[in-house]
């Protein structure tokens, strides 16, 4: 076995070498490890590799699992987890300097969930400080590459997870989306990411940016993968308040493909407008057109407040980021510098120092933005606008089951091309974060390729509605049939 | 200062009685436990973990609420006050601004038997951050620790409206606040443990219709010390303005060693703590059958009980006022008249007998080993003129003690029962002919010479006769013996 061989793999088929006998943990796991020496030195996507622990991880599930009908359905299956959840005993810094060193001393219920179904953690992800940022050129260790082509950003927050998918260092990984984290690297990496219903996946233990628009996604090679990570770590959590009621999300759920033809697709019009590259609107449309063929309704739809929505969120996300950060004050955990000066100077020097521009940006922003005599001009009206936002989606789902809209207006840009001003790396998260406001669930797919980069298609459906964007998911990849990624990195 | 204008009022924080803190699951028992032992990631407020709140907690902040006949807000929102402390781990205090749980209460309480009435502004509740550690940490240098195991206790704040109007009230106010809290069950209300802690605003002025500048007063530590703060600072306040001055708006701490409040130094300074609902918290609503639960186990009152007392058991009002102050003790006394219907005897003996007993051993009537029951058989056996009320107030001191009942201690310690009158005729018979001057001067009209005799008998029983019992057989002996 080499891995040539898994670039067209799912979990599936790496369980079927195993319950052979063809595969172990530990022989799969040397693979990705083999792969990551070769390829992650070029892009970065790894901020830890848990080489021993995973090793020791695969020999206990190997002794464990000699009944291969009893094997939990992750059994053996290496996963990256992003640098911002918590992993028990392993490094979580969230890429940033103030928690250079810091390690949890607990799991986060989604990778408790992923354990407990036989996966393996491989290692922890790249990202943009703290999950800010749309491209991972804020970590505070150095920015991920896009495999696709070396100087291009692979997206971000989530684009270790995304470039790890994609160069296939590793076949599951999870990634987060407050604004569009997992869906804009998916897109710019071709992989497929799904941003859940608010609260459709445990909070605890992903370290909080936006706590009202935080959610843990899948992210995976296959939507059949995507589907199979969602449903373990998915379903209700004493641990978090805001987390559904529910149980987890079953496959049972997915529409049938003869349903997939019923449906009515709408299109919002505000995302196809200008400012968006016209080769990504050529290739969405090419998709439209296939999708009618196979007897889909399609259907224009208007969201109006979709250009209000950025606005608020960069009112919205940052207040709540203010709050979520004051923690990191050097005292507990953490950074600390000039700790023998008094308290005001260990807070200012240790802030001063592990934060990154970004996200003291942000923090300034949402500072201000709580501050007394500005919260009702700003937070209040941030979250006034919130609501209109999602009586947009609320409207717009009575005429059709889900929306397709491009998950970027523009392709992998090149590193620096977007750092300059603040404002244009915002404009990169469009279109992901209107549905982000709402709560609702969308999954981002890679729907072609133009000049060798990856075209992301976004599907949105109503709150709870995970099963509609699966359903057609699964429909547009068997239409389509693109190769799996397994770019040549470095040539 | 009948020259003056005072206007006060209080800020009362108690720690609620539940078994696990406000967001997690660790345990409140903090008193005495090593530092940093009942912690997890969510009170310490680490990367990823979040609250989730103990019904509890919130159950008896409405019962407190409800007890101070507040308004009930609908929903409950937690809010985040945002500002930088070494003792709080978030960054933030989870806590409630624009709605509270509940509004517009009142209390009543009484200054020397006058009734008075301060208006409630707000109940709302809200977590305890932890506690900084200056000394024995065992550590070289200047160095401060902090314990986390009192972060995260849940606390229920209770804002009155300026209507004290002297330092007294404001005492009073306070230890009525504090006997309602032990009443409900929600707090044990403990100053000098923290579990009730008290700020106060004061204001002086040469006027009512002026109103004088606003002194927010902090660190007072026992009742005692909240009423020679406030009154330092009134007649600071007032001195000021007597000599032309103005007082200045601010906060002050009250120093215990020198006895002065003195200005408090940075922190304070007109901080924004920029509030906003805690997005890791939902609203949750408030039904009517939640809050008829709770005011189902609201028990009668201190102001109530004290009335009923005075009505019932024809009490005056500074004893009912003593009795209903700890509800134990109330109780005590009520169940020690259900089986002994004698209020005036009982409580008598319980304002004077048992809580000196009480305080001799620095004790609660919770803690005694004395039951209502036992003080009952006690008072009867003095009541039926078995014993007199010195011996039984001996009998009652060993009972404290031993925590044996009145006949077992009697029996302990070898006093007899002067029930046969065989016995005590002996004694009297013993008497007259060993005092023939006094028997005579007696029989020669002096009555003086049959209290001499009397005192006699009970001196030669080492008191343990009933001295009408010996008044009435010393009669017989002497008119029937010549």
């Amino acid at each position: 076995m080499n891995l040539c061989d898994f670039r067209n793999f799912t979990i599936r088929n790496y369980q079927d070498l195993f319950a052979r006998g063809e595969l172990s943990p530990r022989e799969l796991l040397s693979i990705f490890l083999q792969r990551i020496r070769e390829v992650d030195p070029l892009l970065h996507a790894f901020l830890f590799v848990n080489e021993e622990g995973a090793f020791a991880r695969a020999q206990e599930l190997e002794e464990k699992g000699k009944d291969k009908d009893t094997r939990p359905p992750l059994w053996g299956i290496p996963v990256a987890i992003k640098d911002n959840i918590c992993t028990l005993g392993i490094p979580t810094t969230c890429a940033s300097r103030i928690l250079e060193g810091y390690v949890p001393p607990y799991n986060a219920t989604a990778v408790e969930r992923l354990e407990a179904a036989g996966a393996i953690v491989l290692g922890k992800t790249n990202m943009d400080e703290f999950a800010m940022g749309s491209s991972t050129e804020n970590s505070a260790y150095g920015p991920t590459r896009n495999p696709f082509d070396l100087r291009r950003v692979p997206g971000g927050s989530s684009g270790g997870s995304a470039a790890a998918l994609a160069a296939l260092e590793v076949p599951l990984a999870l990634g987060s989306d407050t604004g569009g984290s997992v869906r804009q690297p998916a897109a710019f990496c071709g992989i497929v990411g799904l941003r859940p219903t608010y609260g459709r996946v445990s909070r605890y233990g992903l370290v909080s940016f936006a706590s009202s628009l935080d959610q843990i996604g899948p992210m995976a090679r296959t939507v059949a993968d995507t589907i199979t990570l969602f449903e373990i770590i998915s379903g209700r959590d004493e641990r978090d308040s805001t987390c559904a009621p529910y149980p987890p999300f079953s496959r049972t759920e997915i529409p049938h493909k003869e349903e997939v033809r019923k449906m009515v697709v709408g299109l919002p019009r505000e995302y196809f407008s200008g400012g968006v590259d016209s080769r990504i609107v050529r290739a969405i449309e090419e998709v439209l057109k296939g999708l009618e063929g196979e007897g889909l309704t399609i259907r224009e739809v208007s969201l109006p407040h979709t250009n209000y929505a950025l606005e608020a969120y960069y009112i919205v996300a940052p207040s709540e980021a203010s709050s979520n950060l004051a923690r990191y004050d050097g005292v507990l955990y953490g950074l600390r510098e000039g700790g023998a000066g008094s308290l005001q100077d260990m807070y200012f020097k240790t802030r001063t120092s592990g934060f990154g521009v970004e996200v003291k940006r942000r923090i300034l922003l949402g500072t201000y933005s709580l501050s007394s005599g500005y919260y009702d001009a700003y937070y209040l009206r941030g979250m006034k606008v919130r609501t209109l936002v999602r009586q947009d989606f609320e409207k717009a789902f009575e005429e059709c089951h889900v929306l397709i809209t491009p998950v970027s207006p523009v392709f992998p840009f090149f590193f620096g091309e977007r750092t300059k001003d603040p404002y244009e790396m915002y404009l990169a998260d469009v279109f992901t974060i209107p549905s982000a406001m709402a709560g609702i669930p969308a999954l981002s797919l890679n729907c072609g390729y133009v000049d060798g980069l990856p075209v992301g298609l976004q599907i949105i459906a109503g709150p709870f509605q995970e099963g509609m964007l699966f359903g057609l998911a699964l429909f547009l990849e068997e239409m389509l049939a693109l190769p799996l990624p397994f770019p040549e990195i470095g040539q | 200062m009948e020259d003056v204008y005072v206007t006060i009022g209080l800020e009362v924080h108690c720690q609620l009685l539940t078994q696990a803190k406000m967001f997690c699951r660790c345990s409140t028992d903090y008193i005495g436990k090593t530092p940093n032992t009942l912690v997890c990631p969510v009170c310490m407020g680490l990367p990823g973990a979040l609250p989730v709140l103990n019904r509890k907690a919130l159950e008896l902040a409405i019962k407190t609420a409800l007890a101070l006949r507040c308004e009930i807000l609908p929903e409950v929102v937690f809010h985040r006050k945002n500002y930088f402390y070494p003792d709080l781990p978030k960054g933030y205090q989870i806590s409630q601004y624009d709605s509270p749980i509940g509004v517009r209460g009142v209390l009543e309480f009484t200054l020397e038997g006058e009734k008075k009435r301060v208006r409630i502004r707000r109940v709302h509740v809200e977590e305890d951050a932890g506690k900084l550690v200056h000394e024995g940490l065992g550590i070289e240098g200047n160095v401060s620790g902090v314990d986390f195991n009192r972060a995260g206790i849940p606390l229920v704040e209770i804002v009155t409206e300026p209507d004290l109007h002297s330092p007294e009230e404001a005492k009073e106010c306070l230890i009525m606040l504090r006997s309602i809290v032990r009443y409900l069950g929600v707090s044990d209300g403990n100053m000098e443990e923290g579990s009730l802690r008290c700020d106060a605003n004061v204001s002086v002025s040469l006027s009512p219709d002026v109103p004088g500048a606003k002194v927010e007063i902090k660190n007072m530590n026992s009742f005692r010390s909240v009423f020679r703060a406030l009154s330092y600072e009134v007649e600071r306040q007032a001195a000021l303005l007597r000599e032309g001055k103005v007082p200045v708006q601010e906060t002050r701490h009250w120093d215990e060693v020198r006895q002065i409040t003195v200005p408090s130094r940075g922190k304070e300074e007109a901080e924004d703590y920029r509030y906003f609902p805690d997005p890791d918290l939902l609203p949750l609503q408030i039904s009517q059958e939640m809050l008829k639960e709770i005011q189902a186990t609201i028990p009668e009152l201190p102001l109530q009980k004290k009335e009923r007392f005075m009505r019932e058991y024809e009490l005056t009002e500074p004893e009912a006022h003593i009795l209903v102050q700890d509800r134990d003790l109330a109780e005590f006394f009520e169940a020690c008249v259900r089986e002994f219907p004698a209020p005036r005897m009982v409580c008598n003996f319980v304002l004077t007998e048992v809580l000196k007993n009480l305080n001799a051993h620095n004790i609660t009537i919770r803690e005694s080993k004395v039951t209502p029951s036992m003080l009952a058989e006690l008072l009867k056996m003095v009541e039926r003129k078995e014993i007199g009320i010195s011996l039984a107030k001996g009998i009652f001191e060993e009972m404290f003690v031993t925590g044996m009942g009145a006949r077992d201690v009697m029996a302990k310690k070898g006093i007899a029962f002067l029930t046969s009158e065989r016995d005590l005729e002996k004694i009297v018979h013993q008497v007259i002919e060993e005092n023939p001057q006094s028997v005579a001067d007696y029989l020669r009209g002096k009555e003086k010479a049959l209290h001499f005799l009397i005192g006699q008998v009970m001196k030669a029983t080492r008191g343990q006769a009933n001295p009408e019992v010996a008044k009435s057989l010393l009669l017989r002996e002497l008119t029937s013996g010549e």
